[in-house]
């Protein structure tokens, strides 16, 4: 009930108050998560067939997708089909969904329960202390409000716009904010991560990516109610 | 450097503004997101943090109870159904665990009471203060006086207040949240409406009512049942409007204009919420018998997109009960 609320509200506001967002073009399609799973051929050398994905040290790490939420899936693919998120490697794969195959994904990937991630195991327990100093309470000298007052309890994802964070790959972790930094990734609602991200450090990024990878998500935390 | 070094390893700074400026260095990141600096004789207090906690000279009984004191106030759900009867915490309304300049910060209140207060035209101790907290801002039954809550969550800010004077003769730079110039065009639904859709919503739902996940609150509501009652200061439209400019969108502080601020803090006190406790069965004489403090609601008046009347209602919200029995007065006669 929440949910759908939440995600009425989005549409409503994508619709309304960001020029030139246009409205959630899946929203109203009922995503088939066996259908979904047999899109994903093409899917899996990144992904992996349990959606876990890969951290890649040193390079563009593949993303975790299992357990995400299936708004939240469903609306990166629109917009990498429609430029508002830039990534070479991801927008050919995404083109090669129409908008029942891109609810049909998200609703597959969206049910797998959530994997453990990798990375984050190179550092001293003062930078996990401070990872989870961010992650947690935060650091509102800097204004960089805690990670989960949005990602939501135990940074596991809240609603359909704010997506679990915890147990993802530090890899990609730290490369997402750093394009927030750069202004590489900005297609964020009302630019709510943006912010954040820009008031961080080098050694915050580091230190955040490598706590939140070492989190331990069960799957009823990620489940929206 | 050397008096940053001074303050980390003490836990708190008090300086008067107009003198070494490096005690609040700390809080120049402010500055630069349109928070205004201390001015000259300003008192200016940076209170410790968790870590400050555990590297200081205290007994751990003590530590114990500062820590079960901030826990109560980041969790005060945690005393659902026995103190609490709406879906807040302490810090849904007070940023930063209660540490936040302009998000009314609770040193301020350590160093200043008893005071007198014009809410209840009487003296008021730091416990009785609470106990308004939890009548009002929680739509609760107060923990009793002297009782182990009410111990931890006073003794959370004393702590906070640590090193700062008793009864200061200045001005406190950044308590409450603030206030904000009076809008150039009176407040107005509609527009508020559509500040909120813009920039509110996605968190706090279309309708108001935030968002819960697994029971745990993540987006508090802002309205109904769930939220504060009409005896709350954040039903004030000067109050909330403040609160807003300095710490809403979340993240975001001061990127509402100051038309926009007070419209969206109309705009949210237009909504019904659980009847005002000092209720005397009549919602236009509460409103006058409590002017000094509905001046500023629209509690007791006519909402003009339907013609409502605002608080005209029996509901008191999760709660049996309309006054908790612990609200007293004093005469000292
Ligand atoms: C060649 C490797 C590769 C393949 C194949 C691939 N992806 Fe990706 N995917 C990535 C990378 C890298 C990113 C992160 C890109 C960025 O930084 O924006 C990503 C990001 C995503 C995201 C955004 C995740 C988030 O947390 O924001 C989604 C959703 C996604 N991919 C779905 C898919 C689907 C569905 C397929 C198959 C149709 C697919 N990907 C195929 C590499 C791949
Ligand atoms: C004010 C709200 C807010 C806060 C606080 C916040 N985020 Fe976010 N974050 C968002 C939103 C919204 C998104 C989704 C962006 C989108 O839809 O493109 C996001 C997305 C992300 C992503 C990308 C996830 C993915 O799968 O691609 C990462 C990584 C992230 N946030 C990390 C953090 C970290 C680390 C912190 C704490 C230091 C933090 N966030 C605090 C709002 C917030
Ligand atoms: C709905 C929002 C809200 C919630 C929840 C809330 N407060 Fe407050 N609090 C306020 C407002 C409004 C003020 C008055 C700010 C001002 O002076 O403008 C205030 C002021 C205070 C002060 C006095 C600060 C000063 O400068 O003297 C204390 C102490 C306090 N609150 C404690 C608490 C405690 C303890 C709780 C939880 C039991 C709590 N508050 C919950 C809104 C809230
Ligand atoms: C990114 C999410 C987000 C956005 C956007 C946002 N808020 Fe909030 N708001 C929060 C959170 C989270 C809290 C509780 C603070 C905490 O727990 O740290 C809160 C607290 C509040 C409170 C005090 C608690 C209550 O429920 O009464 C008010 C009032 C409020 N917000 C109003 C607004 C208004 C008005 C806007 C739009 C101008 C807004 N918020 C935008 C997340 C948000």
């Amino acid at each position: 009930m929440k949910k759908k609320q939440l995600a009425g509200g989005l549409a409503l506001l994508l619709g309304l108050g960001l020029a030139g967002t246009p409205a959630l073009a899946v929203d109203g399609l009922e995503g088939d998560p066996q259908r979904g799973e047999g899109l994903t051929q093409t899917c899996v050398s990144c992904h992996q067939a349990d959606g876990s994905g890969q951290n890649v040290p040193g390079g563009e790490s593949w993303p975790r997708l299992a357990g995400l939420s299936a708004g939240y899936i469903a609306r990166q693919l629109k917009d990498y089909q429609e430029g508002r998120r830039q990534n070479s490697t991801m927008a050919a794969f995404a083109n090669m969904l129409d908008d029942q195959a891109v609810a049909d994904v998200a609703a597959y990937y969206a049910q797998l329960p959530v994997t453990q991630a990798e990375g984050g195991d190179d550092v001293d327990d003062a930078t996990l202390a401070r990872g989870e100093e961010l992650a947690r309470r935060g650091d509102w000298n800097q204004y960089i409000v805690s990670c989960q007052s949005c990602h939501g309890p135990g940074n596991a994802g809240a609603g359909d716009v704010f997506p679990g964070i915890a147990s993802q790959h530090a890899g990609y972790i730290a490369g997402q904010l750093r394009q927030w930094q750069e202004g590489e990734r900005d297609n964020d609602p009302q630019g709510l991560m943006a912010a954040i991200a820009k008031r961080m450090s080098d050694e915050d990024i580091r230190a955040v990516s490598a706590w939140l990878a070492r989190q331990r998500v069960t799957s009823a935390q990620g489940d929206t109610e | 450097m050397k008096i940053r070094k001074l303050t980390l390893t003490t836990g708190a700074a008090v300086l008067l503004a107009g003198a070494a400026s490096a005690a609040w260095d700390e809080y120049k990141p402010l500055f630069a997101l349109g928070y205004a600096e201390p001015e000259e004789g300003q008192l200016v207090h940076i209170p410790p943090t968790l870590q400050d906690l555990e590297d200081a000279a205290m007994s751990p009984e003590l530590k114990d109870v500062v820590r079960r004191g901030h826990d109560l106030f980041v969790d005060t759900q945690q005393l659902r159904g026995q103190h609490v009867f709406n879906d807040m915490n302490c810090a849904s309304c007070h940023m930063d665990a209660g540490r936040q300049p302009f998000s009314a910060a609770l040193w301020p209140a350590a160093i200043t009471l008893p005071d007198y207060r014009g809410k209840n035209w009487q003296v008021n101790s730091l416990e009785e203060r609470v106990v308004g907290c939890f009548t009002y801002s929680m739509n609760g039954n107060p923990p009793e006086y002297g009782s182990d809550t009410m111990l931890a969550i006073t003794t959370y800010m004393q702590w906070l207040a640590k090193g700062a004077p008793v009864y200061p003769d200045q001005e406190i730079y950044g308590r409450g949240y603030g206030s904000v110039a009076e809008p150039e065009q009176e407040p107005n639904y509609e527009r508020g409406k559509e500040v909120y859709a813009q920039s509110c919503a996605i968190c706090h739902a279309e309708d108001g009512q935030g968002l819960k996940q697994d029971g745990q609150v993540v987006f508090p509501p802002l309205w109904g049942d769930g939220s504060y009652n009409w005896g709350a200061g954040m039903s004030r439209i000067n109050t909330s409007a403040a609160f807003i400019k300095h710490n809403m969108p979340l993240g975001q502080p001061n990127s509402l204009s100051d038309q926009e601020a007070w419209d969206v803090a109309f705009y949210m006190n237009s909504h019904e919420r659980p009847q005002d406790p000092r209720y005397t069965g009549d919602v236009h004489e509460t409103r006058e018998k409590h002017a000094n403090f509905h001046g500023r609601t629209l509690y007791g008046t006519v909402r003009e997109v339907d013609g409502h009347l605002l608080g005209d209602h029996d509901n008191t919200g999760e709660k049996d009960f309309l006054r908790p029995e612990i609200l007293r007065s004093r005469t000292f006669d």
